[in-house]
């Protein structure tokens, strides 16, 4: 009696990426100038596809389905709103294709892929502040809401609104192209979408809210437009394979990150059979294919960091020589007190606390990180493991002040009663 | 065994976020899921927004009482069941009512019993 139980199911977070390809595909349509406009009209296709569906089921191709219901509303809007003459002047070269329904040609994969690959030069086009790029980013390509990007940004909405308002005040003047740029610019231009990617990625990867779903999320999506500019020839470059390696290598620990309370767990007390195998191929894979060029670049050094990492056996048997002249060479490459403070951890595991403790004092720019919680934390465990444990209570102490994330504070809390119980014991 | 037509009202989200839709039709294909295995669901079908209604001898063509919000009638399933008592048990597990909608309950009346 029962009915044969076939219904097609929907892939993760299909609605998120269905919403960033016809964001970007609707902004070839309608212009960047118009993109309040675009908004409107993937809602509308996505709401029509929630309610249709939920009833019926979900259909054999749902995005042929959607982008049918997207285009047709689409071609409404050109009909009734008169917006023919403040479309931008894609449309026009859309229309010089001929047929009867030139949008048409805009569903096909491959211009899906190339509208994507417009809307990630447009969301990191230099001429944006930092935070519109990355707020927008979310909202246009991957298809988050204000407030989820608010939730996995740790901001307010109205701070997020602010950021995209401001991009969005920048599009109107029609300075910024929707487009792939070539030649030159190329080069330039492709930093910044790497730039932007890492800090996605590095967003959703921080360890301030660890437990949170959607700052995994937000480091998918690092990967997938990651991806998305790997398959452009003019793209792939050994940065983006760099960038993609060093994703996949960090995603790996993801779930080996915290112990069964949520509770942060450092890289030496990870139980390293969590760390996920076919990430690390896929991290070693790309790391391979970066190599190809001959100059050496920040994302590939700290890939390559991240590989040692991930391939080593245990914490002991990590290769700190090699992982020390690799960040030696970062810093040579890309000088950053964060990464002196990497270093300087790595050379404490091969000489000792208190050569760490000389490095760390050694850095040049120590003012930048004086509200650093990891650069107390870090003197407080190289005071603890030269049996200072007064000043490594302090030392823990300080960098409580020092963050207001509750996980952190654990982590760091744990540390300084531990210390205090070896100071009275 | 009786039919039964339940008629969905409101519940629709106009300003969810995409990963919200994915939620919500997440809960919706696991509710038809259910009710198939377990032989209950007949059909379903969902309704265009609007319509019109056509009312006394002199044909007046409005657009209803229902046309806006949580009045609306998004779809309806057949689904079959033994008496009115047990279909509205079935009903309480449906996922419109997470957004605030309602579900009508109606036997499908049999001529010839």
């Amino acid at each position: 009696m029962s009915d044969a139980v076939n219904i097609p199911s929907l892939v993760d977070h299909f609605f998120r990426h269905e919403s960033g390809k016809l964001m970007a595909v609707l902004t070839r349509v309608f212009g960047l100038s118009n993109l309040e406009l675009v908004e409107d009209v993937v809602q509308s296709a996505l709401v029509q596809a929630l309610e249709t569906w939920k009833i019926q089921g979900v259909p054999e191709s749902p995005s042929a389905w959607i982008y049918r219901v997207a285009r047709n509303r689409a071609l409404d809007v050109i009909r009734h709103r008169e917006v023919v003459d403040r479309l931008g002047s894609e449309w026009a070269a859309i229309q010089r294709f001929g047929g009867e329904t030139p949008i048409d040609r805009l569903f096909l994969s491959t211009e899906i892929a190339d509208s994507q690959l417009r809307m990630i030069f447009t969301c990191c086009h230099p001429d944006l502040p930092e935070e519109s790029q990355i707020a927008l980013t979310l909202k246009t390509l991957c298809g988050f809401s204000v407030g989820e990007i608010a939730h996995a940004l740790l901001t307010t909405e109205a701070n997020v609104k602010k950021r995209i308002a401001r991009a969005k005040r920048k599009f109107a003047d029609n300075t910024i192209g929707f487009e792939v740029p070539v030649g030159d610019s190329l080069k330039q231009r492709l930093d910044s979408v790497h730039t932007v990617i890492y800090l996605l990625f590095n967003e959703g990867y921080s360890s301030s809210q660890p437990q949170e779903l959607i700052r995994r999320d937000v480091c998918g999506e690092a990967i997938r437009l990651g991806l998305l500019l790997f398959d452009h020839p003019a793209c792939s470059d050994q940065d983006t394979a760099a960038l993609l390696a060093l994703m996949f290598l960090h995603a790996a620990r993801f779930d080996a990150r915290l112990d069964a309370e949520g509770r942060i767990l450092l890289l030496e007390e990870q139980d390293r059979k969590k760390w996920d195998q076919t990430l690390i191929s896929r991290g070693t894979y790309y790391l391979e294919e970066s190599a190809r060029g001959d100059s050496v670049s920040r994302y590939q050094l700290e890939a390559a960091i991240a590989a040692h990492h991930a391939l080593a056996p245990s914490f002991a048997e990590t290769d700190w020589p090699v992982i020390l002249m690799l960040y030696d060479h970062l810093i040579a490459v890309h000088p950053s007190p964060i990464h002196e403070l990497n270093r300087a951890i790595v050379k404490a595991q091969i000489s000792g606390p208190d050569a760490g403790i000389a490095a760390i004092e050694a850095i040049r720019e120590l003012d930048a990180l004086q509200d650093y919680h990891l650069l107390h934390a870090t003197l407080g465990e190289f005071h603890r493991r030269a049996g200072r444990h007064l000043e490594a209570a302090e030392c823990f102490r300080a960098a409580i002040r020092c963050t207001e994330s509750p996980s952190e504070r654990e982590l760091l809390q744990r540390k300084l009663d531990a210390t205090v119980v070896s100071q009275n014991g | 065994m009786s039919n039964f037509i339940y008629l969905f009202r409101g519940g629709q989200t106009p300003d969810a976020s995409p990963e919200r839709m994915q939620t919500q039709m997440q809960k919706w294909m696991n509710w038809i899921q259910r009710l198939k295995e377990q032989g209950t669901y007949i059909t379903g079908e969902p309704l265009q927004p609007g319509g019109k209604v056509i009312s006394s001898a002199k044909k007046i063509i409005t657009d209803g009482p229902f046309a806006e919000g949580k009045e609306v009638v998004a779809g309806f399933f057949m689904i079959r069941a033994n008496g009115l008592d047990e279909a509205v048990e079935i009903s309480k597990d449906c996922p419109v009512f997470e957004n605030g909608g309602s579900v009508e309950v109606r036997e499908v009346r049999v001529i010839n019993p």
